[in-house]
């Protein structure tokens, strides 16, 4: 797991992306992290270090304003830093965010069990399978 | 390094690479060896799944996360037997009158183009779909256009026995869509034409390729290639490159043609969702029957339907936290709207290339484009209120839900609608331009027949041609394009061979 050395502040950022993955059980992550990783698997070495340095820039500077890091901010903190770096008036610091919620968001909604919880259901069958 | 030896190359096998290969292999009869290079894997049919993720990374350029070089914008593109073909909608458009004069491309014609598109329609089976078959999420776009007084239209699209999974940009898994990877190139390989997947081209010069045949990955989908893995050269009389409009370019690189990665455009286009209090058919049906057009020139946007899985959805929601989840969590009753800018070819816009030679999309995004997906954002949200919708997704605006009872304040809306690169979720297909036809070569990299500049034996014949944006769903005018491509060269093979 690239992200594995960063794991507190990683699954900190996953839950204020995503709220409902905070009930994610231990197999739910198992399969959030085995998309991650696939996702990750062949991408450029140079995008991974970019990746752990975001994380890591985004764990560390809430301490200048708030005397914590991110993962042991209080939910709505952790919203207030995410959105910041969201709107951020830095184009390289907004793709950087950008880039790490589509992670997150593959990880969450690219598990077979989130399209269940959804209701997404499409089925190669189309009309035939209709409920 | 192998070697081998063919009278014709095609690289790619997709709207451009299929159309060629159909078009020239009565020549195999007559002793003419020609080999399409395809980059991209050959999936078995019991292959196609139809799971997000897994197809994904089967059938797309980096598994659908090639960026700009800003990382402000994705751009989609196929990458297996068929290309692009394998993962459209098959919706079928005739090229835009005004469109092709606006090019004015010296010896292309509108007439010519239709002429030859109507033929591919014809050969893929494009037709309107009956009434039943049409969906919940495309009925209401067309109820919603319709109470507003929109002209709206219904797709021609191209499949043959369509069960209606909704996957079709994953890979139809009931091989509906009449792609070439169904059409035009099964025909081209009986009669003689070798098509080499995973084999991918890393350069061209005078007559001559260098390629990559790559082995399987473990747990990969598709074929081996048929060829060895390992690297080849291939030396061939005629070169034709079909490559798409990231690829063609990069492999022209080392020519002295200015314009080679110029004139690079898309349609970049958000994904706009709507919320209903009742359930919808949306995840049943084809995704894409309906579309508005006539903003296309006063307002530079045109809307279609659309359906999108979980994965692509949350990533084109703006935001994070619980208002994105909100809409997730009505995914059954969502309704969806694609907003395509029409975006002219700029000068910034190009392909550029890195030190490996890999193509660079360098790509900002235009005022006419911004103005186009802001535009189109309130228009969709009028049709989607028009039709019933409870609350709607709005990306460009401050606070990124809009319910039912602001509906009269979309105007306020959209007159403070902020976009920004970086946050606002906008992702592009239909890549065009990079090698367009022109007169010359100060303002062209090939002559309307698809021929580069000063090399009579290397031709283009893929999106890359496009001078400027097609402004409509691109696949029949390539096909047509390509046919005109096929037809120069079969008339010069006694020539050049």
């Amino acid at each position: 797991m690239p992200l594995a050395l960063d794991l507190a502040t990683f699954r900190a950022v996953v839950t204020t992306i995503v709220p409902e993955s905070s009930a994610l059980d231990e197999q739910g992550w198992r399969d959030f992290d085995q998309v991650v990783e696939a996702l990750l698997r062949g991408r450029p070495e140079s995008l991974k270090r970019q990746l752990r340095l975001f994380l890591r820039a985004v764990e560390w500077l809430p301490v200048i304003r708030y005397g914590r890091t991110f993962s042991r901010l209080h939910p709505d903190a952790r919203v207030r830093i995410l959105a910041h770096l969201q709107n951020d008036p830095i184009q390289k610091i907004r793709v950087g965010f950008w880039g790490l919620r589509t992670i997150v968001l593959a990880g969450y909604y690219g598990r077979h069990a989130a399209a269940r919880e959804l209701g997404y259901c499409a089925d190669p069958r189309g009309w035939e399978a209709r409920p | 390094m192998k070697r081998l030896r063919y009278d014709i190359v095609i690289v790619g096998s997709g709207a451009g690479g299929g159309t060629v290969a159909e078009q020239l292999s009565p020549l195999c009869h007559q002793g003419v060896r020609i080999a399409v290079l395809e980059k991209g894997p050959r999936l078995r049919d019991d292959e196609f799944t139809g799971r997000e993720l897994e197809m994904a990374a089967a059938l797309y350029e980096d598994g659908g996360g090639f960026l700009t070089s800003d990382g402000t914008m994705t751009l989609a593109s196929g990458c297996a037997y068929g290309g692009s073909t394998v993962v459209y909608t098959g919706t079928s458009m005739l090229p835009p009158e005004r469109v092709i004069q606006r090019w004015n491309v010296p010896g292309l014609t509108h007439a010519d183009l239709e002429c030859r598109a109507r033929k591919y329609m014809a050969e893929n089976n494009v037709h309107f779909l009956p009434d039943e078959a049409i969906n919940g999420n495309n009925k209401l776009f067309a109820s919603g256009c319709r109470a507003l007084g929109y002209d709206v239209q219904q797709f021609p699209v191209n499949v043959k026995g369509c069960r209606g999974s909704s996957l079709c940009n994953l890979g139809c898994p009931n091989q509906a869509k009449q792609g070439t990877d169904r059409v035009q190139l099964p025909r081209a390989e009986q009669s003689g034409v070798e098509v080499v997947t995973r084999c991918e081209v890393l350069g061209i010069g005078e007559r001559t390729l260098t390629a990559r045949a790559s082995p399987k990955p473990a747990g990969g989908k598709g074929d081996p290639s048929p060829w060895e893995p390992g690297d080849y050269q291939i030396d061939a009389s005629i070169i034709v490159l079909c490559a798409g409009a990231l690829h063609t370019p990069a492999l022209l690189r080392h020519l002295p043609l200015p314009r080679i990665g110029r004139g690079f455009t898309c349609h970049p286009a958000m994904i706009m969702v709507a919320e209903h209090n009742r359930p919808i058919t949306n995840f049943i049906g084809h995704p894409k029957s309906y579309y508005l057009d006539q903003f296309a020139e006063s307002e530079h946007f045109v809307l279609e339907t659309c359906m999108y899985f979980p994965f692509i959805t949350a990533k084109s929601l703006a935001g994070f936290g619980a208002p994105h989840s909100a809409f997730m969590q009505a995914f059954p009753r969502l309704q969806m709207i694609l907003v395509l800018a029409c975006d002219k070819a700029d000068a910034h816009n190009r392909v550029t290339f890195d030190r490996a030679g890999r193509p660079v999309a360098d790509y900002r995004f235009q005022p006419g484009a911004i103005h186009g997906l802001i535009r189109g954002a309130i228009t969709s949200a009028r049709i989607f209120f028009a039709a019933g919708a409870a609350r709607v997704h709005m990306p460009v605006a401050r606070s990124t839900t809009i319910d039912a009872r602001d509906a009269a304040r979309l105007d306020e809306i959209a007159a403070s609608a902020e976009f920004t690169p970086g946050k606002t979720p906008v992702s592009a297909a239909h890549l065009q331009g990079g090698c367009a036809m022109g007169a010359g070569p100060s303002d062209s990299v090939t002559d309307c027949w698809g021929r580069v500049h000063g090399h009579p034996r290397l031709f283009v014949a893929d999106a890359s041609l496009f001078p400027d944006s097609l402004e409509i769903n691109p696949y029949v005018t390539i096909m047509a394009l390509a046919d005109r491509v096929a037809q120069r060269i079969r008339e010069e093979v006694p020539a050049l061979l």
